[in-house]
């Protein structure tokens, strides 16, 4: 039973919360589940300069107490001291943004009503004087009865003050609980919110004129598209070349330590277990861990901007026309990173039919664990060359499966929109807020929180699967003076052997059946388990150990068949991960199952076309 | 006028909404950013390149997105902007 108090971190959308929350906490952060939903609980330590420690809690931003999402409900139930696995907050930090006192007041004041110690932190000032903006802090201090603290979170601006005025606050038996302060329904919240906004605005001009500047390039119909697709093209591209320098690095640590390892070891089962299984297993794994952290960094830097709503409101035109609306975007965005932070941000859709249809494409973009698996056939098939423009054309074609899988997506949420998700929909609602820069810290700590998770998969559910594939991969071992390889006689190779015949229509041999059952667990598990199957292939031939794993693949399999694999990995049966987050947003099996049969029946489809038409044209 | 037929940049003030023509959880919404009788209206931005996309539009010191479709029906009114 922890005595710590907890003070709950609440305000609107886009108030700035997370820049202040991390403002605050700095890197003494903990990410963990609300039990029962698939609501991220963010708690950090504050300590106050009177010594007490108090645990901070960032709630999901909302716009009144009458939830419309599951992330809103969480917000109400925990204030309101309803939320299983959270006590009841001691005090509340509600965040306001200040450039946009009047519709943030009238949350503040349904807030105030609950009696609860406060301190209202009026954020983002800077950006509110920036837009002609003059306000009074210590008036609407008095207005609303409650400590304001002017804060700049990203400056570092006011938190001092934040913190002392917590302290202020928190013996709670210090600070009776205010009363009559009753406001009673919407309409009269918001009279009050614009009474009070208007005493406390001591001058104002014209709101926005940075923000409606980029606007009117950013949301150009014409231009404003073109800027999105060019931001994507960037990204992408960007995947390939920065990552090039540290993946080569890891991977040069990876080989001295492979040296080091059988250097010290005499040879024998041991050995063969840590080069083999440990070292070369999750090392390819490790290897893109560049490339995974260059795509967050982008998609954190389109959030922390205020850029992801626009792309949304841009691409709410073609959302619709498959049924779908434009807040779709962001989670199917954010699945390009994993999709499973994207299933979870389907929540802030309300539409159930949308959001349903949302999830069940989600695994359909090219999330980050498949970039392994397309990285290394890339570099093992498409020469590292120009085409036309200057353009990289293993970037181009990287491009191209990510296109695929776009397009896939929206064919298959047309089709389901017309039979199992039919009905309901049409509608986007949604704030378009300031540009402002993000600060670095703030993305390093995202981008911090998204590796750790990354190499804790490595570390456990990848290295697990490495072990288990390894022991399948190398017993029963091939008799002596065996001249067949070696793999033929392991369990996972007569495994293999009996799905190989309906894989192998499709140009798949008996390594690419034996890497897609562990595939299953994490997708990027298949390039350990290639790597594992070819290295232990090669184990007699000392060259073909040093060789990457990328040249001896280039040397074993036909153009036709990278290319099917490639398909195949579009469109593929997804992680365990994303069928266990589908079970849980969507309260059964049924849909996780569906997805997973029409994904798979998909991939088998679009390899064998792949393969078909490839071979047919002699590649 | 329909807000969905202002002329960019024009400000107006809110006249009428027909709340009928949405959802419940859509209306709470529209009102939750601050769309009410009498609040300062400004349309900014008609998206979706191949039409049928949302409009962009200034609301107070906000700027939301909405379908045409709920831009229709909120009705404004162009003669001096009033205050509330």
């Amino acid at each position: 039973m922890t005595t710590q108090p907890l003070v709950a971190m609440v305000g609107n959308p886009n108030a700035g919360k997370s820049a202040l929350f991390n403002a605050l906490t700095g890197a003494r952060q903990k990410l963990g589940n609300y039990p029962g939903v698939t609501v991220e609980r963010k708690v950090g330590r504050l300590p106050l300069d009177d010594g007490t420690i108090v645990d901070l809690v960032d709630l999901p931003g909302t716009y009144s107490l009458n939830p419309t999402s599951p992330d809103e409900e969480v917000t109400r139930n925990v204030i309101l001291g309803r939320q299983t696995g959270e006590r009841m907050p001691d005090a509340l930090v509600i965040v306001v943004d200040a450039a946009n006192l009047e519709n943030h007041l009238r949350f503040t004041l349904e807030l105030l009503e609950l009696g609860l110690p406060t301190v209202v932190a009026l954020n983002m000032v800077d950006l509110a004087t920036r837009d002609g903006l003059e306000l009074d802090a210590a008036r609407l201090a008095d207005d609303l009865g409650v400590a304001v603290v002017p804060t700049v979170a990203v400056r570092r601006r006011g938190l001092d003050h934040l913190r002392a005025e917590l302290s202020h606050i928190l013996p709670i038996a210090a600070v009776p609980l205010r009363a009559g302060h009753k406001i009673e329904g919407f309409a009269a919240l918001r009279q009050e919110a614009h009474r009070i906004a208007g005493r406390a605005i001591v001058s104002e001009s014209p709101s926005r004129r940075l923000t409606g500047a980029i606007d009117r390039v950013a949301l150009h119909p014409v231009g404003g598209m073109a800027v999105l697709l060019m931001l994507m093209f960037v990204m992408f591209q960007a995947v390939f070349s920065w990552s090039a320098m540290p993946v080569l690095m890891i991977g040069d640590l990876l080989a001295a330590i492979e040296r080091a390892v059988s250097a010290a070891l005499p040879d024998g089962v041991l050995r063969d277990f840590l080069v083999q299984g440990v070292i070369g297993g999750v090392g390819a794994v490790i290897v893109f861990l560049p490339q995974i952290l260059i795509l967050f960094f982008f998609i954190l830097m389109l959030e922390g901007t205020g850029y992801m709503t626009r792309a949304a409101f841009l691409m709410d035109g073609v959302m619709a026309r498959v049924g779908l609306s434009g807040r779709a975007f962001i989670p199917l965005l954010s699945s390009f990173a994993c999709a499973v932070p994207g299933i979870m941000a389907t929540r802030t859709i309300s539409d159930p039919r949308d959001r349903l249809t949302t999830i069940l494409i989600a695994p359909l973009m090219t999330c980050s664990a498949r970039l392994p698996v397309y990285t290394l056939i890339i570099g093992a098939f498409i020469p590292a060359r120009t085409v036309a423009g200057g353009i990289g054309l293993q970037g181009l074609v990287l491009f191209i499966l990510y296109v695929a899988g776009v397009g896939g997506a929206f064919v298959a949420a047309m089709a389901l929109r017309r039979s199992v998700t039919k009905g309901g929909g049409g509608a986007f609602l949604m704030e378009l807020p300031k540009y402002q820069m993000p600060l670095l810290r703030d993305i390093a700590i995202g981008l911090w929180q998204r590796a750790a998770i990354f190499l804790k998969r490595a570390g456990t559910i990848i290295f697990v699967t490495t072990m288990v594939l390894w022991l399948l991969l190398s017993y029963p071992q091939p008799p002596h003076g065996s001249k067949a390889p070696a793999i033929n006689y392991s369990a996972a190779g007569q495994i293999a052997g009996v799905i190989e015949p309906v894989l192998r229509p499709i140009g798949f041999n008996r390594e690419i059946s034996l890497a897609l059952i562990p595939a299953i667990a994490a997708r990027e598990v298949a390039v350990s388990a290639l790597a594992t199957a070819y290295s232990i292939d090669d184990a007699n031939n000392e060259n073909a150990v040093q060789r990457s794993l990328t040249e001896r693949l280039a040397g074993r399999w036909s153009l036709p068949t990278a290319l099917a694999f490639l398909a195949w990995f579009v469109f593929a049966p997804q992680c365990i991960s994303t069928i266990a987050v589908t079970r849980r947003e969507t309260n059964g099996w049924r849909w996780p199952l569906f997805m997973v049969g029409y994904l798979l029946v998909t991939a088998y489809v679009a390899a064998g076309i792949v393969f078909w038409t490839a071979s047919a044209l002699g590649l | 006028m329909r807000l969905s037929e202002l002329p960019h940049r024009r400000p107006a003030y809110v006249d009428q909404i027909d709340w009928t023509r949405m959802t419940p959880a859509d209306g709470q919404r529209l009102r939750e950013f601050g769309v009410c009788e009498g609040a300062s209206v400004e349309l900014l931005h008609r998206g979706g390149l191949l039409g049928g996309g949302a409009v962009a539009c200034r609301v107070g010191r906000m700027t939301i997105a909405m379908r045409a479709g709920h831009a229709a029906a909120i009705t404004v009114n162009t003669d001096a902007a009033q205050p509330r």
